[in-house]
């Protein structure tokens, strides 16, 4: 049925041939319009997912932990004597999680966890010789933490082991002690009873992507940190990693509905983040459809000019049999053409302006910032609107160019 | 019903019956003006007519309302029998394609267009396409007025007399019963003027299309078969030619 297009097809393009420069500046608007659209769809997403990287990289997208102790007021004397009581908040100490290993295979059969893995953390110092440094002490079972931040994909030195006695830390904090893998580091932690110390090997150095969690950071066997923190066979948190990070609300406020613990998604902990990135994104989708107004507008004022231009013709052509239906479909198809041709130009043009930046924009340490690709999905998706802009655009022009009267027009 | 001097002929068979047609602008408003006072004819089947008057007669609107370019504001026409008052601009659009074929003075070619894609405009317009049948036809029709060589020029690179040409094998190429021609000779020097109406002369004795040719020049009128002449909106004179 295509060719019975034919006539509209070819007369569409006629009429854009004819117009030459104007044709030429539209299309050309049309690319820049789509190059800007899809780069900074390119760019946002890119920079989006970096951070998210980053930040999700290190930490779990839900945490359970045990609830905070609270201290509840007596309750008035029912004698009507007046009691005079003063209620001071509790100091927190590390707390198990009741019964988290029970827990752990519930957790794993939900189909939105991918991974589960329990921790015991807790503050200490590690010491060697004369250097004294304050750490976030994490006692994991490596193979399920492993899940949960991709750790051994972290290791920038060493091989990723937590065997008895052995430890894992920062790049940072290895610096600043001195040590190297294979070195051994005293660990101190505080519990109820006095201080607990153990030495460990140091059997790999990691960069968690966060200059300050790489001062801090000491992983140990899960067995290890029970006993410094002081909390022998228990478990302070469960981390899970989820299948689509952006479920990680809907599951936690599932899960403090149904167990009596802390949940928090990574959304909780990073509220600051999810704030821009929300912003982030509204801006672009803004400056999006500002730009794609701006195109509308654009192809919407050539057509107008080309059917004033065009109405002799536009009278001829009625005379000699076309049909309204006929007309208006001439110029709709002029916009779809400017508008796709545009389109193609532009999602070029938008390829040249990553490869550009890709190349060419460099951070302080020499490298690429973050990687930005488009997507062949959001380029089509791109595309696909900026001709049915196009379309759209035509539409008023179409329709006054569709009610010309033939006997005025072949006269005008 | 017939005019003072109508002359219909019976044997013709009616290609367009006008009856008491009138046509007024600005209707409603105090401009109003009546441009056609009740014209009544019928035009057989292979005739060639002049349509003569002074300027301001009413020539120009008429033609329009044959051509379906332009609705009558009272009266009947009827082209091969079908009444065209009740139509809308799609029906009268399709039934123009049909039934009419349009020589204009200024030519009116489309000037993106070669001779042979303006000839086969028409095809093209109707069937989505054009068939090499369709493509082989315009390019005899071509040869035909005398282009044989210049199919592939645009207007722009023809002569006044060419282009004319271009637009009367436009006007033939799908056949129609009737062709409406308005001045075609008005932009013409008088040697291409007389070349312009003996193509036409030869196409309608060669295709039997019927003519209806607005003319100033009385030269030119007197060659045809048959002349009505309007004035002030009114047929003055219909005549055969013996």
């Amino acid at each position: 049925m295509l060719h019975g297009f034919g006539f509209e097809r070819l007369v569409a393009v006629r009429f854009l041939r004819e117009g030459r420069m104007q044709t030429l500046l539209i299309i050309v608007g049309v690319a820049a319009g789509v190059a800007v659209v899809a780069y900074i769809s390119a760019l946002i997403s890119g920079l989006q997912s970096n951070t998210l990287e980053k930040t999700l990289g290190a930490q779990a997208h839900v945490t359970l932990s045990a609830q905070d102790d609270i201290v509840v007021a007596p309750a008035a004397s029912a004698s009507g004597a007046v009691a005079m009581a003063q209620t001071q908040p509790r100091a927190q100490r590390p707390r198990s999680i009741a019964n988290w290993a029970a827990l752990v295979p519930l957790l794993e059969a939900m189909p939105a966890v991918a991974a589960v893995s329990p921790m015991v953390s807790g503050a200490g110092l590690a010491q060697r010789g004369e250097a004294t440094k304050s750490i976030a002490l994490m006692g994991v079972d490596l193979d399920r933490y492993d899940r949960i931040v991709s750790l051994r994909s972290k290791v920038v030195d060493g091989v990723a082991r937590l065997g008895p006695g052995e430890g894992i830390i920062g790049r940072e904090l290895a610096a600043d002690l001195g040590v190297r893998v294979g070195d051994r580091v005293n660990i101190v932690a505080g519990t109820i009873d006095g201080n607990v110390s153990d030495a460990l090997r140091v059997t790999a150095l990691v960069d968690l992507g966060v200059r300050e969690l790489n001062r801090r950071t000491v992983i140990v066997p899960l067995r290890a940190a029970q006993s410094l923190v002081g909390l022998p066979g228990g478990a302070t948190h469960i981390d899970l990693a989820l299948v689509d990070v952006w479920a990680a609300p809907t599951l936690a406020a599932d899960l403090s509905r149904r167990f009596p613990y802390e949940v928090e998604s990574w959304q909780d902990t990073n509220a600051q983040l999810v704030s821009a990135l929300n912003a982030q994104s509204v801006s672009t989708g803004v400056i999006r459809a500002v730009v794609m107004i701006v195109v509308v507008l654009g192809i919407a004022s050539v057509l107008v000019v080309s059917v004033v231009q065009k109405r002799h013709e536009i009278g001829i052509l009625r005379a000699m049999g076309a049909t309204r239906g006929q007309i208006l479909r001439v110029f709709l198809l002029q916009g779809a053409i400017v508008g796709a041709i545009g389109s193609v130009l532009g999602v070029l043009l938008a390829m040249v302006l990553i490869w550009a930046f890709s190349n060419f924009v460099r951070g302080s340490d020499g490298l690429p910032l973050f990687a930005i690709t488009l997507a062949p999905g959001l380029a089509l998706r791109i595309a696909a609107i900026a001709t049915l802009c196009g379309v759209l655009a035509a539409v008023a022009p179409a329709r006054r160019a569709a009610a010309l009267d033939p006997a005025q027009a072949i006269r005008a | 019903m017939n005019p003072p001097g109508a002359a219909t002929n019976p044997a013709a068979t009616p290609l367009i019956e006008l009856v008491g047609i009138r046509k007024s602008y600005n209707l409603g408003q105090p401009t109003e003006a009546e441009v056609l006072h009740g014209i009544s004819f019928v035009l057989g089947r292979g005739e060639f007519t002049a349509l003569i008057g002074p300027s301001g007669s009413g020539k120009s609107t008429l033609l329009n309302v044959i051509g379906l370019l332009e609705p009558a504001t009272a009266g009947s026409y009827r082209i091969e029998g079908h009444e065209v008052g009740g139509l809308d601009d799609n029906g009268l659009t399709l039934r123009r394609r049909s039934a009419l074929g349009f020589i204009f003075q200024f030519h009116h070619l489309l000037p993106a267009f070669t001779a042979l894609e303006n000839v086969t405009l028409p095809a093209l317009m109707r069937e989505g396409r054009v068939t090499p049948q369709r493509r082989d036809h315009a390019r005899a029709v071509l040869a035909e007025v005398g282009l044989a060589k210049a199919m592939d020029k645009r207007p722009g690179e023809l002569s006044g007399g060419m282009q004319q040409r271009v637009a009367v094998a436009r006007a033939l190429v799908m056949q129609p019963p009737l062709v409406l021609a308005d001045e075609p000779t008005g932009n013409l020097d008088r040697a291409s003027s007389d070349e312009v109406f003996a193509l036409m002369r030869r196409m309608h004795a060669e295709f039997k299309t019927s003519f209806l040719v607005v003319t100033h020049d009385p030269r030119l009128a007197q060659r045809c078969d048959r002349v009505i002449e309007l004035v002030d909106g009114r047929i003055e004179r219909d005549e055969r030619s013996a």
